[in-house]
């Protein structure tokens, strides 16, 4: 009986002001539009990027493309030796940024004490990753390539791409020893395993997914990355006479390459480029993704 | 007796030395960035103030005459100075907008699935190389400014033109660059904001867009700030993408003129710059530096703010 509507009022009114029909604000069907109308911009401008350079550059595409270097004997152009130059500058610039950035994080979540020293490590860190990568590319070409005298080469260039890697690895590594449960550094130690035989054998493990994640992110972004290699690995696209003296030779990856054409108005060489790093990038983000969501739903049921 | 060494409070016998050396290692790792930062600062500083004295602060920073290859070269830096300041905030201006409008309504508006595709659209768009951005700014932006550019100049004959690589162009390129950091920023802040406050202001009759501009986004400000202090950062610092597409003459940056940006600037000079020109341009690169480390400062703050706030 409680249900009732017992509360007398004029039938009339209760029509009239019911907030099921009430009337339409003008502003807020505009801003609804405006909305509609902003992320419609995003999404159409992201598949008329992807959609333009595939319709222009695919049919660039051939066997002789991916696998010639540019002759002016033979009229060919293709991009082999930048392929491997980028081969060379991710896994020089990886093997020396991983070590350093899994370090790195490492110190900072298991052995800092925290403080006024994790503040500092925090903030250059954060620091770092902000500074754009043409800045990294006058420090490159300036310390490395005159200072430590190794001029125009890859491993100028990987060195300096290292530390602009750093940061990410660093942090992304981070994340990843800070989801590993805290029982189980209180369960390897409690049974007398050692600090760094704790890291080893439990933390890292655990942890692995997640910093295999921002090695492949890394990787993205060495691969996608042009001025701080502009004036640290140089241009070279020859193919290497042997497989340690192209360290120090120079070599041009694929986006350099790119800007190339574009600056010497060659747009189909550069649209055919510009493919073969789409796809690239199409890849890595995919299989970050992968990973990333592996981890995560095993995270969950464990 | 034989039992003791055997026991957990040995002390210093169970500290093998392995253990001292991880943990030296990682504390040096752990100390690697600090060093990074700091021998890029001193290397900056270094290689750009020799020009500043040999030109003249006042002449280098406020001079107007780039002439770098005369026979009686200048150095005046203000106009690529400018650029990079306008320039960046026009495409803030333009970036913003859209950028925290599309947050809105990934994270508000949109039904879960279309956002669920959206989403990792949106952080695709941040992992396309920048040179791609710039190839086809040449080849789409700039024809289209080139047709305006001859419509708005026809009778003029005072008007450089420009072949459409103009200020537009470059702005247009840099907001399109700025929208991804934008977005994910956006987003995150604003689906942090507790549900119980669009929960109270809906209870309060308040519609759904009321709600989003009245209580959503002001309750996510400080998170929307540090989208935009990251995207200026980002379009401040950006090269690759706009050298070939803002064209190449420093003047004041006006919208139909050919531009020079501080990026820019050193991109396409370096290559063939010596002597006095090299060192002015290292100059110009630690102008940016400086701008740059400005907008990182700023943004620790907002974090630690952001951070407090949180803590309570």
């Amino acid at each position: 009986m409680t249900n009732d509507l017992t509360i007398p009022v004029h039938r009339d009114s209760i029509i009239l002001n019911s907030i099921y029909n009430g009337k339409k604000r003008v502003s807020d069907s505009l801003l609804t539009a405006l909305i509609y109308l902003c992320a419609l911009i995003s999404i159409f401008i992201l598949i008329g990027i992807m959609g333009y350079v595939f319709v222009r550059g695919v049919s660039q595409i051939n066997v002789a493309f991916l696998t010639t270097v540019p002759s002016t004997i033979k009229g060919t152009f293709g991009i082999l030796g930048n392929i491997v130059n980028t081969l060379y500058v991710v896994t020089i610039t990886l093997v020396i940024a991983t070590p350093l950035g899994v370090g790195s994080a490492i110190y900072l979540n298991e052995y800092a004490k925290g403080g006024k020293v994790v503040r500092i490590i925090e903030f250059t860190t954060e620091t770092l990753s902000g500074i754009p990568s043409i800045i990294f590319g006058l420090f490159g070409y300036v310390f490395f390539g005159t200072t430590l005298g190794l001029g125009y080469s890859i491993l100028t260039g990987a060195l300096t791409l290292s530390i602009m890697v750093l940061p990410l690895i660093t942090r992304t590594t981070q994340e990843a020893l800070k989801t590993v449960p805290e029982s189980y550094r209180s369960g390897a130690l409690g049974i007398g395993a050692t600090k760094w035989y704790m890291i080893r054998t439990i933390l890292l493990p655990s942890a692995m997914p997640g910093i295999v994640t921002g090695i492949i992110l890394a990787i993205g972004r060495i691969v996608g990355e042009s001025a701080a290699l502009l004036f640290t690995a140089g241009s070279g696209y020859i193919l290497p006479k042997s497989f340690l003296g192209k360290i120090f030779e120079s070599g041009g990856t694929l986006t350099i390459q790119l800007y190339l054409c574009m600056q010497k108005a060659k747009y189909d060489e550069a649209f055919g480029i510009a493919v073969v790093l789409l796809v690239i990038v199409l890849a890595i983000n995919g299989f970050a993704k992968y990973l990333s969501h592996k981890f995560n739903t095993e995270a969950k049921e464990s | 007796m034989q039992s003791k060494s055997y026991s957990i409070f040995g002390g210093h016998g169970s500290k093998s030395g392995i253990e001292h050396a991880a943990e030296v290692i990682f504390t040096i790792c752990g100390f690697f960035a600090v060093l990074a930062v700091a021998s890029i600062s001193i290397y900056m500083l270094t290689s750009g103030t020799p020009a500043l004295f040999k030109v003249g602060i006042l002449d280098i920073l406020f001079g107007s005459v780039w002439k770098p290859d005369a026979a009686v070269p200048s150095f005046g830096i203000l106009y690529v100075i400018l650029t990079s300041i306008v320039g960046t905030a026009l495409a803030i201006l333009i970036g913003v907008p859209i950028g925290v409008m599309t947050s809105v309504f990934l994270a508000e508006v949109a039904p879960q699935k279309l956002a669920d595709i959206v989403r990792p659209a949106v952080e695709l768009l941040a992992g396309i190389p920048s040179v791609i951005y710039g190839l086809l700014g040449i080849l789409i932006l700039n024809p289209i400014m080139y047709d305006l550019e001859l419509k708005i100049f026809k009778g003029s004959s005072t008007h450089q033109f420009t072949g459409g690589a103009n200020l537009i162009s470059a702005v247009l390129v840099l907001a399109l660059m700025i929208l991804p950091t934008v977005i994910n920023i956006s987003e995150t802040a604003l689906r942090s904001v507790p549900q119980h406050f669009r929960s109270a202001s809906l209870a309060l009759g308040a519609t759904k867009i009321q709600t989003i501009f009245h209580v959503v986004i002001p309750a996510a400000k400080s998170g929307i700030i540090t989208a935009i202090v990251l995207g200026t950062g980002r379009a401040i610092g950006e090269a690759m993408a706009i050298s070939l597409v803002s064209g190449s003459s420093v003047n004041i940056p006006l919208p139909f003129h050919s531009v020079r940006f501080l990026t820019t600037a050193i991109v396409s000079e370096m290559s063939y710059a010596s002597g006095l020109h090299k060192q002015v341009l290292f100059t110009i690169g630690l102008v940016l530096f400086i701008f740059i480390m400005m907008i990182n400062v700023i943004l620790n703050s907002l974090l630690k703010k952001g951070g407090n706030k949180n803590d309570k």
